[in-house]
């Protein structure tokens, strides 16, 4: 498109007014009172230490991270960034998850249309189901590749031993959010899946068919399973499991960051 | 209280000799250059010839006051002790404001410097100071890359690879194999060879159990991989356990649940 010399004035105008607005806004009390000194959208924010520092210690990023961190435990080859894949993971599950929820009731007679519904009939219903299922395939290879780097590492050593055993925890914790979200769609793959699964834990010694029982609902897998299931998997297992890794992320940085070097 | 070094005992007595030498000759000059004295940790005596001759005249005309009965004779000698050129050290004498006349040094002074310690032979200085950055740029930038990359990469592969949505669920049809999350294939797995509850519930009870002592156990403090080759190896074999064991459930196991080549017989697979 062919510019006029008029039109160049024009831009250049709006481009003026566009950056004077900016700095209206930020200049403004409502936006100084959400960014805290030292935020990055602070008007007049420079590179510097002390910003650097304020940028951590200012925002809600202090719960999760120092100020400084070894300069080893930036390396990507070191952790492979598998802990916070999975932590990630489990952000965007609970947001694709809630999602999900709109569109779904727990009950034998309504799961599986409703999911059919989602994907045929809802805006990007499909896709967001879709996400959810493979985050949460990954998820579980995600922990578990973390458990492995973590051996590798000799992380569990002292003094970490015991943010190992709440790993482990949060390992099993991982495996139960999956296997209780395999359930709800009500499709033949879960019905028979959680059936093996089932009946696996019915076999546990003394208690056998209690556990299952009570895993159950009732003596066969069925509406009240769905909606027993449908409430570990999206209240009782993410309550308990955000607990355990916010113990996990204090006890990273109380036994003195990240382990290593090698 | 900390104990005295010997060292510096004997070197004070040193001093208190050469000081009392000083005084029987009778010339107590304070003009005497103290050249030939230790700097920072002499006892007091050596930095006798560093006091100004005004300060040693205030300080003998306040004792003088003080000798002659005036309640605040005290306050002169405080005065002299302040502007020491050695204040600031550890003085560790007597209290001088309060020192009877009997209790003064050689020269008349109220009070002495018995050491100066350095700060290292007293505090156990336990940080070793590590080379850090700022969370901020350098971890924070690299986590949002790599979360905008696992984003990405969900969000292309659900474009086009679609989760499995089977027909209803039916308790009168079950499908043949039937088979759980392929998490836990490795388990279904062991089912096939072994009785239930020592395949369901014991082995991976058991397997958990010790994965949560692993630190307990392992009691060899060291993390390089050269001094825990025993670790590595258990760990090791552990893994390549349930991972040969989740492949056979996964790809190996067909119809009955029995053994099938996947490139013969097809998959028998549904994530």
């Amino acid at each position: 498109m062919a510019r006029t010399i008029g039109d160049k004035g024009r831009g250049a105008h709006l481009a003026e007014r566009v950056s004077k607005l900016g700095e209206t806004v930020q200049g403004s009390q409502a936006w100084n009172s959400i960014f805290r000194p030292g935020s990055i959208f602070r008007k007049g924010y420079t590179d510097s230490p002390r910003n650097r520092s304020y940028v951590i210690m200012n925002s809600v990023l202090y719960h999760l991270h120092p100020v400084k961190v070894k300069r080893h435990a930036v390396k990507v080859s070191y952790t492979l960034c598998l802990g916070g894949m999975s932590f990630f993971l489990f952000i965007l599950l609970t947001v694709t998850g809630i999602f999900l929820m709109f569109f779904y009731r727990p009950t034998a007679a309504q799961a599986w249309d409703d999911i059919y519904t989602l994907q045929t009939s809802v805006t990007f219903g499909l896709l967001v189901r879709n996400m959810h299922r493979w985050a949460a395939h990954l998820m579980v290879l995600a922990v578990f590749l973390h458990m492995a780097r973590v051996f590798y590492h000799g992380a569990y050593k002292a003094p970490r031993e015991f943010n190992w055993v709440i790993g482990v925890i949060l390992l099993t914790l991982t495996l139960l959010l999956s296997f209780t979200g395999y359930l709800l769609p009500w499709d033949q793959l879960a019905l028979w899946a959680v059936t093996v699964g089932t009946n696996m834990m019915g076999y546990t010694p003394v208690f056998g068919s209690q556990v299952r029982f009570v895993l159950l609902g009732g003596v066969e897998i069925g509406t009240d399973t769905l909606l027993r299931w449908y409430v570990l998997h999206v209240l009782m297992f993410p309550f308990v499991i955000v607990i355990f890794m916010a113990i996990h992320f204090w006890r990273v940085r109380k036994d003195g960051g990240i382990s290593g070097p090698l | 209280m900390t104990e005295i070094p010997e060292h510096l005992l004997k070197r004070a007595q040193e001093a208190k000799d050469r000081a009392a030498a000083k005084a029987a000759d009778g010339g107590a000059t304070d003009a005497a250059p103290a050249a030939s004295a230790p700097a920072a940790d002499a006892p007091a005596d050596a930095g006798d010839g560093k006091i100004p001759a005004a300060l040693l005249a205030r300080s003998k005309a306040a004792r003088e006051k003080a000798a002659g009965g005036a309640p605040e004779g005290g306050g002169g000698g405080g005065v002299a002790t302040a502007e020491r050129p050695t204040a600031g050290a550890t003085v560790a004498a007597a209290a001088a404001t309060q020192a009877p006349p009997l209790a003064m040094g050689p020269e008349g002074h109220t009070q002495r410097l018995l050491t100066v310690v350095k700060a290292g032979s007293i505090q156990d200085v336990k940080a070793k100071p590590t080379d850090k950055v700022h969370t901020w740029p350098h971890l924070l930038v690299g986590e949002f890359v790599a979360s905008l990359a696992v984003t990405a990469f969900l969000l292309v592969f659900s474009a086009f690879v679609n989760a499995p949505l089977l027909t209803l669920a039916n308790f009168n049809l079950t499908p043949n194999p039937s088979k759980a999350p392929w998490y836990f294939l490795g388990l279904q797995e062991l089912l096939a060879l072994f009785h239930p509850m020592v395949a369901g519930v014991t082995i991976p009870g058991i397997g958990m159990f010790a994965l949560m002592l692993a630190p307990y156990t392992d009691r060899n403090p060291s993390n390089r991989p050269e001094d825990r080759k025993f670790a590595i190896s258990l760990f090791t074999i552990f893994l390549m356990f349930w991972a040969v064991l989740t492949l056979m459930g996964s790809f190996f196991r067909g119809p009955g649940f029995n053994f099938v080549f996947p490139w013969t017989d097809g998959l028998f697979f549904e994530l």
